[in-house]
């Protein structure tokens, strides 16, 4: 066994927390934040105390939307939209796989996606000490 | 030249070849590791870009290495860990290759080279009965070390409760004298960061607040507040159980299987301050009152010495009614007059020194 993740784990009948409708509550009001100020807002769902279920209990509620993005920068991320345009469900895992955040982020597109400024210099001093 | 010493934390995270986003990444780990909202990464990315990577100096006493443990199992290839790429552990009793005159000898230079900035992190607590002779290293008592070592830092971290309150080592009758760190070390900041062991991304997310912000704001027993500040049965995920007067009675009745409260088999929630339920333990799985047992309050002084784990902290005796308005209302009460009561009780318990036997702890599990 080389990894915590390789631990099969069987969801038990955890109890809900009841702090799942407060959660949803408070992804609409970002969301009539984001279109009347333009002002994003980014939830951290494990600063929450939430059971297992619940977490399922959000996710089936937000639904899988149009857009899948995953990033490899130290250990996967997976960005998803949700149903709803512009809530976007955000997972940052590190290199061996394990859940580093949990994020429910209102925005057009999460700040972790677009190319950094610094990061197209890097790759264009790159490219230039190749051709020339 | 510049030397790996005097890179700064987002030179240093650059020339390990991590890009923005990996970046971004690590800053939005630090928040959630600091218990700080989302909406402060901007500020901790800006902060950790101009932070220069401290000298840590850490001094392990009388411990079982288990605040070690809990640190480096659960980080190594981890965002986390990068906190610890980014510092510079200069001397560790039990991570260092070196050792005998060269361990020592690195030490001083760091000290010398660091004079008033690095950091002392101390796991274990410090025998001072007979001289301090229970604990020496390099010939030297814990005492010396730690007296001499805490000379020149800017700050002392505390690491687990034996450091933090005496802990086990302490534990009556406490042969070998032994002490905290805070006893100790009147003249420099001290941060508690207590638990049998403390949680990971705790310990990181302390070292990444002085980074970034310096000092946290600490609680009246010196623990970070942004970790400490609520109890473990405020956050707990069986509360509305507790609210309701919902009660597991043995480790294996129909209660237990539906998840109730678990107050009755012992656990010491109300009175324990920690942030196992939301950080939870092994990278957010899961945490002692989610895997069916209940806290043993390991966060708090004088758990060891505080009567039986299974025993409750004392016997709910609010009316617990059918109707939710007036449960969760009797509830509340309970929880805050249960949690002064408890309080109390541990002194008492701490105080009659009642010893536990296996004996007993069967006999309190089925009674
Ligand atoms: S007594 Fe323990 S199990 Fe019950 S709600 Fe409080 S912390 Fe949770
Ligand atoms: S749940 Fe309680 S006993 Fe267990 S680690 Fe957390 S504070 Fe310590």
């Amino acid at each position: 066994m080389s990894h915590l993740t390789d631990i099969p784990v069987a969801l038990e009948n955890l109890p809900s927390t009841h702090n799942v409708t407060p959660l949803l509550n408070e992804v609409r009001h970002a969301l009539q934040a984001l279109l009347t100020t333009g002002e994003a807002t980014q939830i951290d769902l494990r600063s929450i105390p939430l059971s297992d279920r619940d977490v399922a209990q959000i996710q089936d509620a937000l639904g899988v939307g149009e857009v899948e993005i995953q990033i490899n920068a130290l250990g996967p991320s997976m960005i998803k939209e949700t149903t709803f345009a512009g809530v976007w469900w955000v997972e940052h895992r590190n290199s061996s796989n394990e859940l580093t955040g949990r994020y429910i982020e209102i925005t057009p597109v999460p700040d972790i996606v677009p190319s950094a400024m610094s990061d197209i210099q890097d790759g264009l001093e790159r490219l230039n000490r190749r051709v020339e | 030249m510049t030397t790996r010493k005097d890179l700064t934390v987002g030179e240093a995270l650059r020339t390990q070849g991590i890009s923005r986003r990996g970046f971004l990444k690590f800053c939005a780990a630090t928040a959630s590791m600091m218990a700080l909202p989302p909406s402060s990464i901007p500020a901790i990315a800006a902060a950790l870009e101009k932070a220069r990577r401290p000298s840590v100096i850490w001094l392990s006493f009388q411990e079982c290495t288990g605040c070690t443990e809990s640190l480096t199992r659960s980080h190594a290839p981890s965002i986390e860990g990068l906190i610890f790429n980014v510092i510079s552990l200069d001397y560790h009793h039990t991570l260092q290759a070196a050792s005998g005159d060269a361990a020592e000898e690195a030490r001083h230079t760091a000290m010398k080279e660091n004079d008033g900035k690095y950091i002392v992190v101390v796991d274990g607590s410090i025998p001072v009965k007979d001289g301090g002779v229970y604990s020496t290293i390099a010939g030297m008592t814990n005492l010396e070390i730690l007296k001499e070592t805490v000379a020149g830092a800017a700050a002392v971290i505390a690491v687990g409760s034996c450091a933090a309150f005496g802990g086990l080592p302490a534990a009556n009758p406490n042969p070998t004298g032994a002490v905290s760190v805070s006893e100790l070390v009147k003249d420099k900041p001290v941060v508690n960061i207590p638990g049998c062991p403390p949680i990971p991304v705790v310990i990181s997310g302390v070292i990444a607040h002085f980074l970034t912000f310096g000092l946290p704001e600490l609680d009246n027993l010196g623990r970070p507040k942004a970790f400490y500040g609520t109890s473990i049965h405020d956050r707990c995920y069986r509360r509305p159980f507790y609210d309701k007067g919902l009660f597991a009675e043995t480790f294996d009745d129909e209660g237990a299987k539906k998840g109730w409260c678990l107050y009755k088999l012992g656990c010491k929630g109300p009175t324990t301050y920690n942030a196992c339920a939301t950080m939870k333990w092994n990278n957010g799985t899961s945490f002692p009152i989610e895997a069916g047992h209940g806290c043993i309050g390991c966060s708090e002084p004088q758990f060891w010495d505080a009567g039986g784990f299974y025993k409750a902290l004392a016997e709910p005796t609010g009316n617990f009614t059918t109707t939710a308005g007036v449960a969760v209302a009797a509830g509340a009460a309970l929880g805050a007059a249960s949690g002064l009561l408890n309080r109390n009780k541990q002194k008492q318990a701490g105080a009659e020194h009642e010893t536990v036997t296996a004996d007993n702890l069967e006999k309190e599990q089925t009674s």
